[in-house]
């Protein structure tokens, strides 16, 4: 992989905690995209309005991204019923575990929060192995 | 503006930031993130670019801003306060990167991706509420 391709995930890595912190620094609070969703479903008083315009702003995100750089928004390599079974995982998973790669992988590991990493080794090494297992079974990508 | 409606305008925009920020990182390409996590193929390495560009970003705002009494527009921070690291935990994290590697996706990249309209981002966001869904009654009832 060529050095200059690095730029890109650095910057979209910095613009990510640069915007978690503003939402510190601003209105106090952690960045945690499993939770605002979770936060549609099971509505806790006084955090629907603010978590439901986030999630406004990533699908407004992507909307522009259609426009100016539709080729950054990619196809999922698998079939839909191995999404459904996977995006069941994420939103059983997120939830037990209260948090995704936003709240345990960049928050928690930034504050070095020991449950957000154990999370963090936790979901790297699943993942890895579920792409190793599919590999394995010859369904891999 | 009042305060509650300043926050809310600040929740929108930094929605929109986070989800270019997913965008430029490559977050948003599953292909990209299963090459992250294939570690016997042809590992793409760009996704630990992105964690520890926001990682080292965080951390030292994150030191900086609570040095703060307050956030600018609200009373108190609002920092998560659980510490027990527990089967509930682990279980639920080994299960939610069981499904980030079959799908490619973690919540945020998918949620961008619904702008596209492909039914990829769709069942598997809608897929994401229904397992929170299925947690929730499961945790109800334990």
């Amino acid at each position: 992989m060529e050095v200059g391709a690095l730029w890109a995930p650095l910057a979209g890595g910095a613009l990510i905690g640069s915007s978690a912190a503003l939402l510190l620094w601003l209105n106090g609070r952690v960045v945690g995209i499993s939770g605002m969703l979770g936060g549609m479903l099971a509505p806790v008083r006084g955090d629907v309005s603010w978590r439901a315009l986030a999630l406004l702003g990533l699908v407004l995100a992507g909307v522009i991204g259609m426009l100016v750089a539709p080729e950054q928004i990619g196809r999922s390599p698998r079939s839909l019923p191995v999404l459904a079974l996977a995006g069941l995982f994420v939103g059983i998973g997120t939830r037990l575990s209260n948090g995704c790669t936003s709240g345990h992988g960049v928050c928690g590991v930034s504050r070095l929060s020991p449950r957000s990493l154990v999370a963090t080794a936790t979901f790297i090494a699943t993942g890895v192995l579920t792409v190793l297992a599919l590999r394995v079974l010859g369904a891999g990508s | 503006m009042s305060r509650p409606v300043l926050r809310n305008l600040v929740a929108l925009v930094i929605g929109m930031l986070f989800g270019a920020g997913l965008l430029l990182s490559g977050m948003t390409q599953p292909a990209k993130v299963l090459g992250f996590l294939d570690w016997l193929g042809a590992w793409d390495p760009s996704l630990l670019f992105v964690m520890g560009g926001a990682v080292v970003v965080y951390a030292i705002a994150y030191r900086l801003i609570l040095r703060r009494k307050q956030p600018l527009l609200a009373d108190a921070f609002v920092l998560p306060s659980r510490s027990a690291i527990d089967a509930k935990l682990i279980g639920g994290a080994a299960l939610f990167g069981i499904g980030w590697g079959l799908g490619g996706y973690c919540p945020g990249p998918s949620i961008v991706s619904l702008a596209s309209g492909a039914l990829d981002a769709i069942v598997l966001v809608a897929a994401t509420a229904a397992g929170m869904w299925i947690a929730s009654r499961f945790e109800r009832v334990a």
